[in-house]
């Protein structure tokens, strides 16, 4: 079948119109919906206490690190639920490929504890 | 649970087979009135029978309340609950502000409602002194169900409330009282 560049008009077109739509309808509910805005309004919420210093402030990356690491190895066990189902179905040879997997993931363990990515201190 | 809207609870309007049309204030009205996100101002006992109102016996949910909003941001309704000591008022009001409009109060309890029995230097004599109260609840403290019977109150209230009344020159006059923008 043959096509032409004007066979994708109506895709383009379409693209517009639900471009246009969502950046209508926000700048619409923008312009009309009803707001009043003070200065007391636009302060941060601190449970009605003045806010004390800036929220941006630098924090200890160890606390980023540990969580990482924590999805890594929680992701790991979660492989080995659908594996425990099928244990018996999967036989030796999905025993041997789990344990590889663990292998090479105690492996990257032995690595970070090596380079001392869990040393709190 | 929450309440059924049918024929006998719905707002006037005109309706036949299959339709249903009426004014888009008491449709927003009735739409706010069930759906009342409370922010909880619990300072002392009255605090604690709000709790009991929130748990399984009272069930506040029933009414569309089961939303508690921690944040002045979404909340609908402050709850001031308990004894308010004139270094808390700034806090409250401050809370008060920062809601959005359209915003209800409601004072639970002698002591958020006129100082209660600490008639004292230190204790704010009524939280009406420093922002406008929508809803009084007597008792010390009150029961579950007069909790219930004043979040009624307030949805009678909001049920009511015309779309325009938030800049009408009552209601700028009512904030001026109170030194509020």
């Amino acid at each position: 079948m043959h096509s032409t560049t004007m066979d994708f008009v109506p895709i383009a077109l379409m693209f517009l119109v639900a471009t246009g739509f969502v950046a209508g309808t926000m700048a619409v509910t923008h312009l009309l919906g009803p707001n009043r805005k003070t200065k007391i309004k636009q302060e941060s919420f601190e449970c009605g206490i003045e806010p004390q210093g800036d929220a941006r402030i630098p924090f200890s990356i160890k606390y980023f690190l540990v969580a990482i690491l924590f999805v890594l190895f929680d992701v790991e066990v979660i492989f080995m639920y659908p594996w425990a189902v099928n244990f018996r179905g999967l036989g030796i040879l999905g025993f041997v490929e789990m344990m590889t997997f663990v292998a090479f993931f105690l492996i990257g363990f032995v690595y970070i504890l090596k380079k001392g990515a869990l040393k709190w201190e | 649970m929450g309440v059924t809207t049918t024929v006998e609870n719905s707002p006037a309007g005109y309706g036949g087979p299959g339709f249903f049309a009426t004014s888009l204030d008491k449709a927003v009205g009735m739409a706010r009135k069930n759906s009342i996100w409370p922010l909880p101002f619990a300072t002392s006992c009255c605090g604690i029978e709000f709790m009991a109102t929130m748990a399984s016996h009272y069930d506040l949910g029933r009414f569309g309340s089961e939303r508690l909003s921690f944040s002045p941001r979404q909340a609908d309704l402050l709850m001031v609950m308990g004894t308010i000591s004139k270094k808390m008022g700034p806090i409250l009001r401050q809370v008060y502000e920062q809601m959005a409009e359209p915003k209800w109060v409601l004072s639970m309890g002698a002591c958020a409602s006129s100082g209660g029995i600490f008639d004292t230097y230190s204790v704010l004599q009524g939280i009406d002194r420093i922002m406008p109260v929508d809803v009084y609840i007597p008792g010390c403290p009150p029961r579950p169900e007069q909790v219930i019977d004043g979040l009624l109150q307030i949805q009678k209230l909001v049920e009511n409330e015309s779309l325009r009344r938030r800049n009408s020159q009552e209601y700028k006059a009512l904030q001026a009282k109170y030194g509020l923008e």
